[in-house]
């Protein structure tokens, strides 16, 4: 430290003002960092391994971690009937949210690609859902759903009770779920689908290649990348999938809809057994890791990027 | 006309058509609200308002404090928005403009955020902010959301397309670090900071699940929990409760509407340019 200190100083003397600005520009990043990193330590993993804590323990009504149990809220978790049904309940959900908002996506880009004047306006329509909430739309198609008084029912002239039918409720929620998801999976594909070289298209056309032929050999290729995030997005916002949820069904009928996170909210919430919730995100948590790992794998050998 | 222009004129109906069915259950809404109970409830059911009424929004705003909750979720937005860019913008600038010791782990920390979703982290969060005693404040509806990784990396994108050149040479002048972001990096970085304020606004605005476990309080309560509770308090009186959806929907959706072009190019930001 001697030897330092006595080095600087003999540097401070020779050139004394680059020096001074040397030491800030050494702390001025750290600087701009500090409050970001304080609340990530705060915010996100300092509660991250509190809940890895309290996984392993047995906690009171307020959260406080009274005993070491070791596995056994694990044990008890994964053998639970309650839990395994909502852990099916959620795959169900994923692949009923990812795969036709790929496809309804993939639709609507490719209706709107080319620009003409009155683009501006049905770009917005499509993306509209991005801005809606879960509540007002919650509401909303609690009415368009309503046995008796919707508009659904009318249209299919039955009594189906969209969101009191054990077998029909999952269904209900996605449907919810895909339109909400509409706009986000829509700005991402017009983005890439517009960003599409035009000489590629334009070669394609001068060799005489039809709509069809131009879809799959340049389109669809050209796309992939976007078409992968959004596929992988989806599935990811279906996994975290909450609000409505709650506001449609509340995890009913017979548990049908009662997907990981509305269970988590459940046994933190209304059973008072933090421990037993902190548990199911863990879960929750390791399951989404895995998926984006396999994302990132896949998307190395599937994807082409130009 | 030739053909071509019929197949454009075929493509924009088409469009419009779809995008009609797109915001069907919105127009729907709208339409419902307008009209009285006993409209609402007949068979077979009318499409339009014979008589359109304002009653289920005059009932909707003295039913519930809607403007109340108004004001608190806008008050919770915009604080949240001006802190995510001012955040955001202060680490993103130090983690493009520098090179210094630990630079790839501090950048690491804050990408592994995004591994880790809200989900998992509530109700520790939940616990922690009880036990600071700040429920039923706004501040427990602000703080937790101060930054985001994505938030931080939407607009390091963004800085990574300006020229360092433009640094050096305000070096030369003798700006010092915070003079160059100040005067230099902020006044061209406008476009990203709008997108990611709009972003921030509409997913705050939006936000349910955070504010309905930490605010009991009525006077506190944001838009999202306080339509619910006008739906389980209002029940069957569906025109009131659509009335009030379609109050709240509308700071949204108009938020999206001016700045739909911004929110995409920020969005698009980090998955175009990877």
């Amino acid at each position: 430290m001697e030897q330092v200190a006595k080095y600087s100083s003999v540097e401070a003397v020779t050139i004394p003002k680059p020096r001074k600005l040397n030491v800030m520009s050494k702390i001025a990043p750290y600087l701009y960092l500090t409050p970001a990193m304080i609340f990530f330590a705060t915010f996100v993993y300092a509660p991250f391994i509190n809940t890895i804590r309290m996984s392993f323990c047995i906690t009171n009504l307020r959260g406080e971690a009274v005993k070491f149990v070791g596995l056994r809220n694990y044990t008890e978790t994964i053998t639970s009937p309650s839990f395994l049904n909502s852990l099916m309940v959620t795959f169900q959900f994923v692949a009923l949210i990812a795969v036709p908002s790929i496809i309804i996506g993939l639709i609507l880009v490719l209706l709107a690609n080319n620009k003409t004047k009155l683009s501006r306006l049905y770009e917005l329509m499509f993306s509209a859902p991005m801005a809606i909430a879960s509540a007002p739309a919650a509401i909303i198609w609690t009415m368009i759903f309503h046995p008796t008084n919707g508009i659904l029912n009318y249209l299919v002239q039955r009594e189906v009770g969209w969101l009191t039918n054990p077998n029909i409720a999952i269904y209900s929620v996605a449907l919810v779920t895909v339109w909400l998801n509409i706009g986000i999976n829509f700005i991402y594909l017009l983005t890439g689908i517009r960003n599409i070289p035009e000489e590629l298209i334009e070669s394609a056309e001068v060799d005489g290649a039809k709509y069809f032929q131009k879809l799959f050999s340049i389109t669809l290729p050209m796309l992939s990348p976007q078409l992968f995030f959004v596929f992988f997005l989806n599935m990811i916002m279906a996994f975290q999938a909450f609000s409505q949820i709650r506001l449609l069904t509340a995890g009913g009928p017979e548990n049908t809809t009662n997907v990981l996170v509305h269970s988590i909210y459940r046994e933190a919430f209304f059973n008072g057994r933090f421990e037993m919730a902190s548990v199911q995100s863990l879960i929750l948590f390791v399951i989404m890791l895995i998926f984006t790992i396999v994302q990132f794998a896949l998307e190395k050998k599937l994807v082409h990027y130009q | 006309m030739d053909s071509r222009k019929v197949g454009k004129v075929v493509l924009v109906i088409a469009n419009i058509i779809v995008g009609i069915v797109i915001i069907l259950p919105l127009l729907y809404a709208l339409s419902l609200s307008f009209m009285p109970r006993n409209e609402i409830v007949q068979y077979p059911p009318n499409i339009f308002p014979s008589v359109p009424t304002f009653d289920n929004y005059r009932q909707a705003v003295t039913a519930a404090p809607l403007f109340r909750f108004m004001f608190n979720s806008l008050l919770v937005s915009i604080s949240v928005m001006l802190a995510q860019i001012v955040i955001g913008s202060m680490t993103a600038y130090g983690l493009v403009f520098f090179e210094f010791k630990g630079k790839q782990v501090l950048f690491f920390l804050i990408v592994a955020t995004m591994m880790i979703p809200g989900e998992v982290t509530i109700i520790s969060n939940y616990l922690t902010v009880s036990g600071w005693g700040l429920n039923d404040s706004y501040l427990v509806l602000i703080l937790p959301f101060l930054t985001s990784a994505m938030g931080i990396f939407m607009i390091r994108q963004f800085y990574l397309g300006i020229p360092k050149e433009l640094q050096q040479a305000a070096q030369i002048d003798g700006c010092g670090s915070f003079m160059i972001w100040w005067k230099i990096v902020l006044p061209i970085s406008k476009p990203i900071m709008a997108s990611l304020g709009i972003y921030a606004f509409i997913s705050t605005w939006n936000q349910y699940l955070w504010p309905l476990l930490t605010i009991n309080d009525p006077d506190k309560r944001t838009v999202q929990v306080g339509i619910s509770m006008l739906q389980f308090a209002e029940g069957s009186n569906y025109g009131v409760v659509l009335a009030g959806a379609v109050i709240i929907l509308l700071p949204s959706l108009i938020v999206f509407g001016i700045g739909q072009k911004a929110l995409v190019k920020g969005m698009t930001a980090g998955a175009v340019k990877g």
